[in-house]
């Protein structure tokens, strides 16, 4: 088997998984099912990738959307508890609307894509294996020098919603009690516990009663 | 034809086999070992009526686990409860992948190692939290939930922790990470001593992670019965046992290798026999940090869950997150011999 064909092989399988995961996310009637199965569409996209030598991007995306995402997700989508049936109600009635914004996503999809393949080959040679390093050295020199300026400006706005969401979600109710955990770190046993040293024994002061001889 | 595909394929399985097979049999000597050591520390023999001194002890419970019958709990979901096993149990074997047990030793050399470990971690947080909701219980969701926040929350804190050996090692490859601690010093060539705040934060967060005392709060007996997997029985719950101390001992390896030099040499390298590496040196670190997993739980009382989350969230990752940039200075002024040296 010769490593083209292979790969061919895998790039295949990989997709109709994908393709197939994704398909159920929005078929699947169970929300926890739907979830799981967008995690195994992030899992073979990643799978996806890392055929094409991009490692970092490929375990990033696992680290960060399969690790950390999904199960925030997970977590909420367990907590909820959905009326199916209630779910399935407006299903008609937002069917026009749907099929209007996915057709619009279509046609702008395929604008892109259409004016981009006229400028470009659809896959330039790997900048990373050009310049004979990793994909992920090169990425991360990539990043800290050619495009420092929108790097750092990504990494502001990310800043920004996460003190927003903090800012948004930090009430703090006036009768609510909390133990400040600090504090009580604080503690030291001394003021709590007072160790008294005593003897282990109280020695008897009266001598015992000599038993009585029985007169028998 | 014939031959591409032994290449290909025979050999990389059998290698993997020679990894897992050993990995296995380590898990049931380590709960063997477990087991004794902390009836030792209580003053009692541990187990010691199967084989001689209890050795076969672990053997035993494993047989027993499996011929015991897998129970469904009534409107389980059926295929989540008994997907969530299997889920728990492939990451914590798939990340042993990348672990370089001797310079030469190593499945898959890959350039991102470390990426991938992380990757492979925090997968395994799926198998909890499916184990719980799925088992139709109480016991088990809150189990679930409790350790998924526990995960999720020292998985940040031990990735900063890894942004600072990749700072000093410049490299994700584990075997390159392992060089760079090389040196005509021995030990004190490590990282860990450039980077001690760091390695304690480590392998504390490697004990939370895992869900061991004192960060058990997931198990609870005393609140929630077992956690996650109280409604599993049989060898579903051995799957479960043996991903939980696969987890264990792939820290402690962890450990070995970013901080304390990997199969290096403790001693300097003129010192001959004893100063060349091997992975002889890396097996004895790794059980070492192994034994204080088991030396913790024997110690400590649990920690309460807000205190856990407070630990991580307020005292780990802003040390680690300075300790990055300390990292930094440290590699920028040249402070620390990165390799040899020469």
């Amino acid at each position: 088997m010769n490593p083209q064909l292979f790969q061919l092989i895998c790039f295949y399988a990989f997709g109709f998984v994908t393709v197939t995961a994704a398909l159920s996310v929005i078929t699947l009637r169970n929300t926890v099912h739907a979830v799981l199965a967008l995690v195994l569409t992030f899992f073979s996209a990643a799978c996806l990738w890392m055929l094409l030598d991009a490692e970092f991007l490929a375990l990033a995306l696992i680290v960060v959307y399969v690790g950390a995402v999904m199960v925030l997700f997970l977590f909420v989508v367990m907590m909820l508890d959905i009326d199916q049936e209630k779910m399935r109600e407006g299903f008609v009635k937002f069917l026009p609307v749907g099929l209007i914004v996915a057709a619009a996503m279509l046609v702008e999809m395929l604008g892109l894509i259409g004016v981009r393949a006229m400028h470009m080959q659809v896959m330039g040679a790997d900048p990373a294996a050009a310049a004979g390093t990793s994909n992920t050295a090169w990425l991360g020199h990539a990043l800290y020098t050619q495009y420092l300026l929108p790097f750092e400006v990504a990494a502001l706005i990310l800043t920004v919603g996460v003190v927003a969401a903090v800012a948004l979600t930090l009430r703090q109710r006036a009768d609510a009690r909390y133990e400040s955990a600090s504090q009580q770190v604080k503690v030291n046993p001394r003021d709590r516990v007072r160790l008294v040293k005593m003897a282990a024994e109280r020695p008897v002061d009266e001598s015992p009663v000599p038993p009585q001889e029985s007169k028998s | 034809m014939a031959d591409q595909l032994i290449n290909q394929l025979l050999w990389p399985i059998i290698f993997i086999l020679c990894i897992t097979v050993p990995l296995i049999i380590a898990v049931a000597m380590f709960v063997y070992w477990e087991r004794k050591v902390i009836g030792w520390m209580h003053v009692r023999m541990g187990p010691n009526k199967i084989g001689p001194f209890g050795l076969l002890q672990a053997f035993a419970d494993v047989v027993k686990l499996l011929i015991k019958e897998v129970i469904l709990p009534t409107k389980a979901n059926r295929a989540l409860y008994y997907l969530a096993p299997l889920l728990a149990l492939i990451p914590a074997l798939a990340a042993w992948a990348v672990v370089p047990f001797s310079s030469k030793m190593v499945l898959s050399n890959a350039n991102a190692g470390v990426l991938y470990l992380l990757a492979m971690t925090s997968m395994g947080v799926y198998g909890i939290i499916l184990a719980g909701w799925a088992s139709n219980s109480r016991y088990a969701l809150l189990g679930a939930m409790r350790s998924a926040a526990q995960v999720i929350s020292y998985e940040l804190a031990m990735g900063l922790c890894l942004v600072c050996v990749l700072v000093l090692a410049g490299s994700l490859n584990l075997t390159d990470i392992v060089n760079a601690q090389a040196g005509h010093k021995g030990l004190f060539d490590w990282f860990w001593l450039p980077l001690l705040p760091v390695f304690v934060i480590y392998f504390i967060s490697g004990v939370a992670e895992t869900n061991r005392a004192p960060f058990d709060v997931a198990e609870g007996e005393s609140e929630i019965v077992a956690g996650f997997h109280v409604e599993y029985s049989g060898s579903a719950f051995a799957i479960f046992f043996l991903a939980e101390y696969a987890n264990m001992i792939l820290v402690s390896f962890l450990a070995a290798i970013l901080f304390m030099g990997g199969w290096l040499s403790p001693f300097p390298d003129t010192w001959g026999f004893i100063g060349q590496g091997g992975f002889i040196w890396l097996f004895i670190k790794a059980f070492l940090f192994a034994f204080m997993f088991l030396w913790f739980r024997a110690t400590f009382p649990r920690y309460r869950y807000d205190q856990i989350m407070r630990l991580g969230w307020k005292v780990f990752i802003p040390i680690a997150i300075v300790w990055v940039l300390v990292a930094g200075c440290m590699k920028y002024y040249g402070l620390v011999t990165i390799g040899t040296g020469v």
